[in-house]
């Protein structure tokens, strides 16, 4: 994972409430082996007309002005659904640094900052201000500082988000949690000497 | 209750014992993982990590694999072999074949008498037991929260960081009590229940929650049926729903091939007896239901928290006084060409879908032959059949369940996830509408283009002989 420290770009909204994994990216796509190339799939169904290649000219994704967008502001409850890593994957690929609502579902957002992909959770007056601002003036940017927790809107006004120290510690830093559990050995091992093991699948 | 003396929910209980080290103010805990469950949908990258490090699996012995998601369900060929059409696919199931031989992980391949839905063979082989911590890639892993297990989704960073160091760092969650009291009325069912649940919470009501559900009406259910309900707690945004284990959950894994067995048995037993949640033990929140206020549910919209009683009518987004909720039920009755006001009952529809980790299992089935038997299948509905897993399958063909199905022009399909998430073949046509027994009703969930009623397998069942969205009590009131 690269260092994050900040995200400086132009926004694009979303309004919708509840955007699924499923629209985020269609299961259709999960049938690869690797990480790569799932930018085209983001909002596939949404981006494409119904025969799958055509762009919708209605989409606010496929709108010359909204192309430089890197931070996605969208409507409550981002991400439920499925664990798919493959969501924050296919945002990332399709140019995504940040993603603004006023939640995420749990397993979205864990997924997310494992690939440094950056959840800011916001309250309901900033999230309707940035659609706003996203509507009226497609050039709108918005400054992220993970350091500071800050979100910095276009008129100054900084807006404090939560983050956990712990993934705060692996953006800052470009490090993944693996290595902190890897490290972990005798604790595990003293763990496992005292409670034994429940099942043996290989038996 | 702890040596403390302090009173415990069923979930602090098994969080507690897993701690591998406590949660900090830099650190979440770390939390030991007793049992992991792998597919060939979200693997393949965290395998790909292991090897890029030089991991190897700490587990293997822990871990178990089947193949479902991607697979098809299709009928085998003379040679006994379900065949694979989608390259991709194909490619998906060989990485998994090779990944869990390399790293000694023991797995059921497509086709083998103990492969199918990772949600369904987890508890079928006896592998899903109280007091476990048991994670899978997939959201749906909740399912095994019903033994008293805490059993939660994970992604596939994730995924790799258990088949490496079989623990995972996490944050505890809040708890949430969901009582259920009275008793069911005839042809209402666990997945109603849950389904009622979800329409009252929200599809993000439990965000950062785990479940528990309690109540009359819990403890009056087969574990099947407690499986269907914990199935869906990701439903309601929370990861994991757990239900307290009891003589129900012991008869159904006493004698499984991985129960614990003899004196092994006795000792697992006095241990899952201290697992319900203490009285007076607190949740961060509580709600109840009257379960003989329940009547059979359906979905109308595009997420599982747009759910009414069957003999209900579609919401009015005029009436929806939160703006966001508004737009939300205009976009979603929109996508499924549904009117304002406009009852469900007598729409038709195209498709029914018997199926998925949620309402797959032998009692699923049964409850649908047993309403399907002597009728037909409407002649305008294809209505596909697909047991959980080849034990479902062969338990399902002893009693002659299939027969019934194929005599009433429904297909018997191979053991999968199939049309719950349309990435095998199993799929809707744009414009389709269907009436499954799986878990999302979400755009394109079942098929690009697709809509999907969310029911029980008697609603399902009911739905396919009628041809439109029926309710199953009266047809069950004619059948008696």
């Amino acid at each position: 994972m690269e260092k994050l420290r900040e995200v400086q770009g132009s926004i694009v909204a979303i309004p919708v409430n509840d955007i699924d994994t499923d629209q985020i990216i269609p299961a259709r796509f999960l049938k690869v082996t690797d990480k790569a190339g799932l930018g085209k799939a983001a909002f596939c169904d949404w981006r494409y007309l119904d025969d799958g290649k055509s762009p919708n000219p209605e989409f606010v994704l496929n709108q010359p002005e909204y192309q430089a967008a890197s931070v996605l502001v969208a409507g409550n409850n981002f991400g439920c659904g499925s664990s798919r890593e493959h969501a924050p994957w296919a945002l990332l690929g399709a140019g995504f640094k940040a993603v603004i609502s006023t939640e995420f579902a749990d397993i979205f957002r864990n997924n997310a900052l494992k690939n440094g992909l950056l959840p800011v959770i916001v309250d309901h007056d900033t999230q309707q201000q940035l659609f706003s601002l996203a509507q009226e003036d497609p050039s709108t940017t918005v400054a992220i500082d993970v350091e500071e927790q800050t979100l910095s809107m276009p008129d100054g006004r900084r807006v404090d988000f939560p983050l956990d120290g712990f993934s705060k510690y692996c953006l800052l830093n470009g490090v993944d949690q693996l290595g902190y559990l890897l490290a972990l050995e005798d604790e595990v091992s003293a763990f496992e000497a005292e409670n034994p093991q429940r099942v043996v699948t290989t038996a | 209750m702890t040596s403390n003396g302090k009173a415990q929910t069923l979930f602090e209980k098994v969080w507690d014992s897993h701690i591998v080290r406590e949660q900090s103010e830099d650190t979440p805990a770390v939390l030991y993982i007793d049992l992991h469950l792998v597919h060939e949908v979200t693997s393949p990258q965290a395998f790909a990590m292991l090897r890029e490090r030089g991991l190897t699996v700490r587990k293997p012995q822990q871990t178990i694999g089947t193949m479902d998601h991607s697979t098809p369900t299709t009928p085998r060929d003379a040679a006994g072999i379900i065949p694979v059409a989608d390259a991709m696919a194909a490619k998906q199931l060989d990485t998994f074949s090779k990944n869990c031989a390399d790293f000694g992980i023991p797995m059921y391949a497509l086709g083998d008498e103990h492969q199918g839905i990772v949600h369904v063979i987890g508890p079928e082989k006896g592998l899903t037991q109280p007091g476990m911590t048991i994670v899978c890639g997939d959201s749906h892993t909740s399912t095994h929260g019903a033994f008293g297990a805490l059993a939660f989704g994970i992604g596939t960073s994730e995924v790799g960081h258990v088949l490496a160091s079989q623990t995972l760092l996490q944050n505890k969650p809040k708890t949430m009590a969901i009582t259920i009291d009275g008793k069911l009325g005839a042809g209402v069912t666990a997945k109603d229940i849950i389904l009622a649940v979800i329409a009252r919470i929200g599809i993000g009501g439990g965000t950062g929650h785990v479940f528990e559900y309690r109540g009359e009406a819990i403890r009056g259910l087969s574990m099947e049926g407690r499986m269907t309900v914990c199935n869906m707690s990701i439903e309601g945004g929370a990861r994991a729903g757990m239900v307290a284990p009891d003589d129900t959950t012991f008869d159904y894994i006493h004698g499984r091939a991985h129960a614990p067995k003899g004196a092994d048995w006795d000792d697992a037993l006095a241990r899952w007896r201290q697992l319900p949640t203490d009285d007076g033990a607190a949740y961060d929140k509580e709600i109840s239901i009257r379960a003989d206020e329940l009547l059979p549910m359906i979905t109308y919209g595009t997420n599982p928290g747009m759910g009414m009683p069957i003999t209900g009518a579609v919401p009015s987004p005029a009436e929806e006084s939160d703006y966001n909720k508004r737009i939300a039920l205009d976009k979603a009755l929109a996508y499924m060409e549904l009117a304002p006001g406009q009852e469900l009952l007598g729409k038709a529809i195209d498709v029914v879908f018997i199926g998925s980790c949620t309402n797959s299992r032998i009692s699923d089935l049964r409850q649908a032959a047993q309403f399907i038997a002597g009728r037909k299948v409407a002649d305008s509905v294809r209505m596909m059949v697909v047991p959980g897993s080849q034990q479902v399958k062969k338990q399902a063909e002893s009693e002659g369940l299939h027969e019934i199905f194929r005599a009433a022009g429904a297909e018997w399909r191979e053991a999968g996830c199939s049309m719950c998430i349309a990435m095998n073949g199993d799929q809707l046509q744009p414009g389709e509408y269907a009436v499954s027994t799986s878990n999302r009703n979400f755009e394109g969930r079942q098929g690009k283009g697709g809509r999907t009623f969310l029911a029980s397998p008697l609603t399902a069942a009911a739905s396919a002989v009628a041809g439109v969205v029926a309710d199953p009590r009266p047809l069950m009131a004619a059948q008696n």
